[in-house]
């Protein structure tokens, strides 16, 4: 149905040629952005009905006082099915480390929160199937648990901003939410608007660097330098992932484009995480908590996880 | 009068807040006091982590989000 839209702007409200480049980056443009914004607004609204969302609230009440592994187990989990926008980073990290919640945990959370999410995954459940969209979500959960555990390697609770120690969390505010049929259309409605409203932006632009690289980069030209053979696209990847933000579903239509073209599945999966978890605006929202080297070491961290999953995927594959 | 506290480290979605409040209560005819609390320590005395957050004459009525309309007329009327 979507590649139809597609077809039929493209090709014959616009008159342009299927195979000329411009067709084939206006085709998947319209396609593209018909697919992602009606599945995303139908997901975020069935997840609003079901009011799945947890708030950090009760992730904190959750995770407090549970031993270690426990703990990062609970912490990898609620980070993959709540989304909270990063502006909630400060507040959240400082709550985690005054209920006395191990550091590396915390690290695990915020890890995983950007990077998975069910409105991703079921996007990329759509766009790119179940299996890649398997193999994204665990790399994800594998890459935070593990990405957590090696920052508390490093004892980094040296780096904390000394009033973050100081500061006493009042008791959880807990406030009761509607559970009718229109309550619960009305909160989904909001999700909708806020989270369509907060992110149309990225997706729309991934769809465009999408668009132009599925149109205008030649396929020999991809196989020969990021077919997978080559160890340095992996880390190449990473870097060039490090400045480039995008939100979680904006970076999927690059790499839908990516892989039709014969990008390595470990090469792309390295990049849209680096794009979705690494992001200089929410290291500038963390400099507030915790000091430079601290964040240095959380970005290297990160960098060296990717570029292993990338790797690992390219040699199964 | 009523007092409001729009709790938020200054993102874009605080601001929002804080306006809907202030248009809601104009629309009204209620004279309310809000203030905007960007303190770390002050926010999360409140029990408040994801923000924005609101709290009415000193109790949080709501967090995480922008509040619904009807929601807010509710607060600023009763």
């Amino acid at each position: 149905m979507f590649e139809r839209l597609g077809n039929l702007v493209a090709f014959q409200l616009f008159g342009l040629d299927p195979a000329s480049h411009a067709g084939a980056a206006v085709q998947f443009f319209v396609m593209d952005v018909a697919k992602i914004f009606v599945l995303l607004v139908a997901v975020i609204y069935v997840m609003g009905l079901l009011r799945a969302m947890l708030s950090p609230e009760r992730v904190r009440a959750f995770v407090r006082d549970r031993p270690d592994w426990q703990a990062r187990g609970m912490a990898v989990t609620l980070g993959a099915v709540t989304p909270f926008c990063s502006c909630s980073s400060v507040p959240l990290f400082i709550g985690f480390v005054e209920a006395g919640i191990p550091l590396g945990v915390t690290f695990s959370f915020l890890i995983a929160s950007p990077m998975i999410n069910e409105v991703a995954a079921v996007i990329l459940v759509g766009i790119l199937g179940w299996q890649l969209a398997a193999l994204y979500v665990v790399a994800g959960l594998l890459v935070a648990w593990f990405g957590g555990m090696a920052m508390q390697a490093f004892r980094p609770e040296r780096w904390v901003e000394d009033y973050v120690w100081k500061i006493h969390m009042g008791e959880a505010a807990t406030i009761e939410p509607d559970t009718s049929l229109l309550g619960r259309h009305r909160y989904a409605v909001g999700e909708v608007k806020e989270i369509v409203g907060r992110i149309w932006r990225w997706v729309l632009i991934g769809i465009a660097v999408g668009a132009l690289f599925h149109g205008f980069v030649p396929a020999a030209w991809v196989t020969a330098h990021l077919g997978g053979d080559d160890w340095s696209t992996v880390p190449a990847a990473v870097l060039l992932g490090i400045p480039l933000y995008s939100n979680a579903t904006g970076i999927i239509p690059v790499a839908e484009a990516m892989l039709s073209k014969g990008v390595a599945v470990g090469t792309t999966l390295a990049l849209m995480m680096s794009v979705a978890a690494l992001s200089l605006p929410e290291m500038l929202i963390l400099r507030k908590v915790i000091r430079w080297p601290a964040l240095a070491l959380f970005a290297g961290v990160l960098a060296v996880a990717f570029t292993l999953v990338g790797w690992g995927f390219n040699l199964i594959h | 009068m009523k007092t409001f506290k729009v709790l938020g480290g200054g993102c874009r979605n605080c601001e929002v807040t804080a306006n809907v409040i202030t248009q809601a209560a104009r629309e009204a005819g209620v004279d309310i006091t809000l203030e905007k609390v960007t303190d770390m320590a002050e926010i999360l005395g409140y029990g408040v982590m994801s923000t924005p957050g609101v709290v009415l004459d000193g109790k949080v009525v709501h967090a995480g989000g922008i509040p619904a309309p009807d929601q807010v007329r509710a607060w600023v009327r009763d």
